[in-house]
């Protein structure tokens, strides 16, 4: 009982799914938009799961005296203290609050300033390892030159032809391997997809039988 | 060592210094770079210009996070100003738990701006959780989905959302995300509902997006930085997209100086070594 009433409620979920979308009738789709508030109440609960699961990892890491326990520490406080401010300053949701100050002024340069590292990284990689070692690596670095060039303003001023050349790669042969992969990728998820409603795929549950 | 070896092993602290030195001289010295506009951000604009003021409003989904900031921010900012500006009413709403502030304050700096008027012009709903519950959602009633705005007023006392019940109340939806959020705006709001959506995306993953352009499920498309800069040119106010231009040229020249120069050694220092065997 404990695996064929999930492998039931997945059975007849999934097919519903599938189904009501060719099913116009009130019934069928008032029970959709009902399955669609259940879904979005579930996926809510990511969040807890994703939480608690976070504070057992670094608690374990501290309790254990892990090296980079001090990491831990550091999460967790900043967890309690961002979740405090939310729930208790009364005014929590307003610009200006305690926690959007904290949120715009710390969170956000942080974020933004660790994305802004990889235009280092990726300028030490293009002169360490973009090396045109083969035909297929040199044709991979003469179109990534012309879009680097096509994507800004001074490409437009060095030859005007390279803006068309870069409209060019990224319409046609990026399409082509973009699609191809695209359409492998969808085959793969409704056979993933179906295995999974008829109980084949049932990895989901656990376990593997 | 000879001159081609020397020339690999360089320190790579010397190019993080040039790169930051490219970076921040064009925004004390800006070079004024002229901006073409693509015809993906151009269908962009002309859909939100097609769009009757005071009438039915833009959806525009700010799910990007603070990592992105810098990317998506000024193209939100874009069209928020052209919409705003020309009286087409804007429903903002993020997908991204972190896109709450963000939100937040872009429609908050452009509001005052332009002085649009919270629940006549524009109206913020705030975040939901289940990103494609909550597409799908929308599709069928967005008062199933948001029964109220971000601040707690129920949907049906905001003037401006009155009429509005779902997508065939909505003549555009426009994302703008870091990451795979915007697909999802395709496959459940395109595609269920034959939406028209529009998305702005990191240039980092702009070309995972010209699929959709191409087959027309995308109404419009901006690319990173270039992309709002684009934007800001069709409107004619230059903001952040086009000060980063100057910057992201000498980047990406550099860059390409670099990659040369790293092929000259490689090369360079392999036909030494493969003459220095023969020798031997």
């Amino acid at each position: 009982m404990r695996r064929q009433l999930p492998l039931a409620l997945c059975f007849i979920a999934g097919t519903f799914m599938a189904v009501q979308y060719f099913i116009p009738h009130p019934v069928v789709q008032d029970s959709y938009e009902r399955l669609l508030s259940w879904l979005q109440t579930l996926l809510a609960f990511a969040f807890l799961l994703g939480t608690v699961s976070l504070i057992r990892m670094h608690y374990h890491k501290i309790r254990n005296r892990a090296e980079d326990r001090g990491y831990s520490w550091v999460t967790l406080i900043g967890l309690v203290a961002m979740i405090g401010l939310g729930f208790f300053h009364p005014e929590h949701n307003a610009p200006g609050g305690w926690f959007d100050l904290v949120f715009q002024n710390v969170q956000v340069p942080v974020e933004a300033t660790m994305f802004s590292l990889l235009a280092f990284y990726i300028a030490s990689a293009a002169f360490r390892a973009f090396r045109a070692r083969t035909l297929e690596a040199t044709l991979l670095l003469v179109a990534a030159c012309i879009v680097m060039l096509g994507r800004v303003p001074i490409g437009d001023l060095i030859y005007e032809g390279i803006p068309s050349a870069t409209q060019w790669i990224l319409n046609v042969p990026n399409v082509a391997a973009k699609r191809g992969i695209m359409i492998g990728v969808g085959l793969g998820m409704m056979a993933t997809a179906l295995k999974i409603v008829l109980g084949i795929e049932r990895a989901w549950m656990g376990g593997g039988e | 060592m000879n001159k081609y070896e020397r020339m690999m092993n360089f320190d790579r602290r010397w190019i993080f210094l040039v790169i930051a030195i490219a970076v921040v001289i064009p925004f004390f010295a800006p070079l004024g770079l002229p901006i073409v506009v693509t015809p993906p951000v151009q269908r962009l604009h002309d859909a939100v210009e097609a769009i009757p003021p005071n009438d039915q409003p833009v959806l525009l989904s700010l799910d990007y996070a603070p990592a992105t900031v810098p990317e998506l921010e000024p193209m939100a900012l874009a069209i928020l100003r052209h919409s705003l500006q020309r009286d087409v009413n804007v429903v903002v709403m993020t997908l991204h738990p972190a896109g709450y502030g963000l939100a937040e304050r872009a429609v908050t700096q452009v509001a005052e701006e332009t002085g649009s008027t919270y629940g006549e012009d524009y109206c913020f709903l705030g975040f939901q959780p289940g990103i494609s519950a909550v597409i799908l959602g929308l599709g069928v009633n967005i008062r199933n989905v948001f029964p109220e705005d971000a601040y707690g007023t129920p949907l049906n006392q905001i003037p401006m959302m009155d009429g509005i019940r779902n997508y065939d109340d909505i003549p555009l939806a426009v994302t703008m995300a870091g990451s795979g959020i915007a697909e999802a705006w395709i496959y459940y709001a395109n595609q269920p509902y034959g939406q028209d959506v529009a998305a702005g995306v990191t240039a980092v993953i702009a070309t995972d997006y010209y699929p959709y352009l191409s087959s027309g499920q995308l109404a419009g498309l901006l690319g990173g930085m270039r992309g709002a800069a684009e934007y800001e040119e069709t409107i004619q106010q230059h903001d952040k997209g086009v000060r980063g231009m100057d910057s992201q040229s000498s980047i990406h020249v550099l860059i390409i100086i670099l990659i040369v120069l790293g092929n000259i050694a490689y090369f360079g220092a392999s036909k030494r070594k493969r003459l220095a065997e023969r020798e031997a």
